[in-house]
């Protein structure tokens, strides 16, 4: 177990890292459907920290596609019982968008030099560590989210700052900060920017 | 809460010397705070900038905005508000003084991007507009600082003809109060007010019901209070130290020019009157009117008709109770007054209703006050000798005095004209500046204005001032009673005042002795 790199934090390993650039890893977790929400803050290894983009689960061999079997059972469940090989054909895995990194103490909400390596662990962040992370709620990681221009980005950056929020004493000023922050990026576009807000428990 | 202790209203984000600084104002209650007419400061790097508010907008970053937020979401509101839409104040900037508190010059250059605009604190003003002393009063206070003084230098103030405008129940009245006794007080001037409303010499009731005081219970052994109708005086209580009569054979040609528009006197029957006096001389008036007509004209080779409208007009003067055939010396009085450094109110009563009465009594004194003093100053020329105390004359309804068709004739158009050449200048109060000819307006120095809302109005006050578009975003926004804009000759840069209140404190000011009291004494030995 890694030792959490913020005192009295506990960041929980759900997975590796299989695929790494500079700005987007996928990660296998390491049981089936075992992953965090869209939007968590998820560190890879000791410096790199990514949030949650996307989340699927596939065939572990893509050469022998699934096929559907529950045609006779009575529930979902009953099907992975019948058929317990399941667990192992199938595999869940996350892709992230790499928001930051850690140089020290210090946070940087941007790129990190490097990206890791396979098979790098990665944890979910405890609640101490994101507030680490997001600080004064100044969404600098946010322009990295906007600009990638993933089909579901505004979705993606809104889970990031619901999950956020809930680490924080007071969510809704947080929101708000961060949602400002946002706004000034997306200045030119309020149409975008309100779609983001609506996604937000703002003023609740 | 100090002044200094709040944050930066805004910081300047763009703008021009001509258009004025455009100012992103930061926080809500920054927002709140910057009022049109607002006094601030402006910290370049090297200079500091004094300016007023003059202009206040909403701009959004995104030109759809209007568009995309079809609903005023709260949440949408709170995190558009000072982020991608946010507030705009246009900031003209005035005077600047460098890092080691040089006196304030006009602003030539302008402060970077980003340099932080604040409001004006009491020592900003105070480096702007000085302090009390023996030539500034203290007039009044900047917009929400009501414990810092705005101070006007007198002895500037009344080197220029001035102008006290505003529409009725302002505070024109009370700012002329405050003005008279300030110029009383300190000695700078000597005053004559032809005190049309009765409310300058003793006190008046005012709206709310106490009574402001009038100068001559300020200032009793310096101020003497003449009248034109005695009973009315009698009646309020007043201390009168004169009754003024005039005589028919003091009235020139002149003075009925001035009452033309008022008598619906034809241009011919003016000119009937120049033909009356040289036929008749000094008594030509009374003469007139008691000589039967048909007669005179075939005389005169003026038409009957001419004659007769302009007896039936000037039969108005006949109801005049102080008219009398001849003067009583009432003018000189008026005249040695003066000299002797006694300030004189002339209250007209019930005569401050009759037009007539109150333009062919002022401009009758005026002119002879003019050239007495127009005497002096030459002689004073010719043997080195002193030359007379400043005069000021003010006067209500100015623009009956000073209208186009007629400035050019009357000797208050004259004075106007000519500054302080004799020594004597104008304090002109009045409720339609529009009615004032451009050229005489172009020479009032320092205008104090309180609201108006007539446009024309609004122009006509703002005619020749620099920056006249932004002064009249400022004008547009006075409160309607007791707020002023200044600016011009005596003062350094254009302010926007809450008028001093007029009451117990500024009485218990005015009657310690100012430098004024000395100088009158000197001018007792002087002319005595
Ligand atoms: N400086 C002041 N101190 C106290 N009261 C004031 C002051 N200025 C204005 N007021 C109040 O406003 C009222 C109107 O003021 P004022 O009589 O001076 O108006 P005005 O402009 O001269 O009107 P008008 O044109 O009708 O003569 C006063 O009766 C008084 O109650
Ligand atoms: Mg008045």
């Amino acid at each position: 177990m890694i030792q959490p790199l913020v005192p009295g934090g506990s960041a929980a390993r759900f997975g590796e890292v299989v695929e790494a650039s500079i700005e987007r890893l996928l990660g296998q977790c390491h049981r089936l459907y075992a992953a965090p929400v869209l939007g968590t803050l998820v560190r890879a290894g000791e410096s790199v920290y990514a949030v949650v983009e996307g989340i699927e689960t596939v065939a572990l061999d893509p050469t022998r596609p699934i096929v559907a079997r529950g045609a006779e059972a009575a529930s979902e469940a009953e099907v992975y019982a019948e058929h317990p090989q399941l667990e192992r054909l199938l595999r869940t895995q996350v892709t992230l968008s790499v928001i930051g990194h850690r140089e020290g103490s210090d946070v940087r909400q941007y790129l990190p030099p490097l990206p890791p390596r396979i098979h790098t662990f990665l944890h979910v962040c405890a609640a101490e560590e994101v507030r680490d992370f997001f600080g004064d709620g100044r969404p600098d990681f946010a322009s990295l989210l906007i600009r990638r221009g993933l089909s579901a980005g505004d979705d993606v950056l809104a889970a990031v700052l619901r999950q956020a929020a809930g680490a924080f004493e007071a969510p809704g000023d947080f929101l708000l900060t961060a949602s400002r922050g946002v706004a000034v990026l997306l200045a030119g576009d309020t149409a975008r920017l309100n779609a983001i807000v609506r996604r937000l428990p703002l003023g609740s | 809460m100090g002044v200094d202790a709040m944050g930066p209203l805004g910081i300047v984000v763009g703008g021009s010397l001509s258009r004025g600084l455009d100012v992103r104002l930061g926080s809500a209650e920054a927002v709140e705070q910057a009022k049109v007419g607002t006094f601030v400061t402006v910290q370049g790097a090297s200079s500091r900038y004094f300016g007023i508010i003059t202009d206040l907008r909403l701009d959004a970053a995104d030109p759809r905005l209007a568009s995309a937020m079809a609903d005023a979401d709260p949440a949408m509101a709170s995190v558009l508000s000072g982020t991608s839409v946010y507030s705009l104040a246009t900031v003209t900037p005035m005077l600047t003084t460098g890092v080691a508190g040089e006196a304030p010059t006009p602003a030539k250059s302008l402060p970077g991007h980003f340099s932080p605009v604040h409001r004006a604190t009491n020592e900003d003003v105070q480096a702007v507009f000085g302090s009390e002393d023996a030539r500034h009063i203290y007039i009044g206070s900047p917009l929400d600082m009501e414990d810092t003084r705005v101070c006007l230098d007198l002895e500037e103030f009344v080197k220029r003809s001035n102008g006290v405008f505003g529409k009725s129940g302002t505070g024109k009245s009370f700012l002329t109060r405050i003005l008279l006794a300030g110029i009383l007080q300190r000695g700078v001037a000597t005053n004559l007010v032809f005190d049309m409303h009765s409310e300058y010499g003793w006190q008046t009731k005012t709206e709310s019901g106490y009574s402001a005081k009038g100068l001559k219970q300020l200032f009793p052994s310096r101020v003497a209070v003449f009248t034109m109708d005695p009973a009315s005086s009698r009646q309020r209580g007043v201390q009168t130290d004169f009754e003024v009569q005039i005589g028919y054979d003091e009235i020139e040609p002149e003075d009925i020019a001035i009452l033309a528009q008022t008598l619906n006197i034809t241009d011919l029957g003016v000119q009937a009157c120049y033909t009356l006096q040289r036929h008749f001389g000094a008594s030509w008036l009374l003469d007139f009117l008691e000589q039967p007509a048909d007669e005179l004209a075939e005389r005169l080779g003026e038409s009957p008709s001419t004659l007769d409208a302009l007896r039936r007009r000037l039969g108005h003067l006949q109801r005049l109770d102080f008219m009398q055939p001849h003067g009583q010396g009432a003018v000189k009085r008026v005249l040695d007054h003066l000299a002797d450094g006694r300030h004189v109110v002339l209250e007209f009563g019930r005569y401050g209703d009759d037009l007539t009465a109150y333009l062919l009594v002022a401009n009758l004194i005026t002119r002879r006050i003019h050239e007495e003093y127009r005497r002096r100053t030459e002689q004073a020329l010719a043997t080195d000798g002193k030359d007379p105390d400043p005069l000021v004359i003010t006067i209500e309804e100015a623009h009956r005095f000073l209208g186009p068709g007629i400035a050019g004739q009357t000797i208050f158009g004259t004075i106007a004209r000519e500054m302080r050449k004799y020594h004597v200048t104008l304090l002109v109060v009045d409720q339609r500046p529009s009615g004032i000819d451009d050229e005489v307006m172009s020479q009032v120095g320092t205008r104090i204005i309180c609201q108006l809302d007539n446009d024309r109005d609004i122009d006509a006050v703002l005619g020749g001032a620099s920056g006249a578009r932004e002064l009249k975003s400022v004008l547009s926004r006075l409160e309607p009673r007791q707020q002023a804009l200044m600016f011009g000759h005596a003062l350094p840069m254009p302010v926007v005042i809450r008028t001093r209140d007029y009451d117990e404190t500024l009485y218990a000011e005015m009657s310690v002795p100012g430098a004024g009291a000395a100088q009158g004494r000197d001018k007792r030995d002087l002319f005595g």
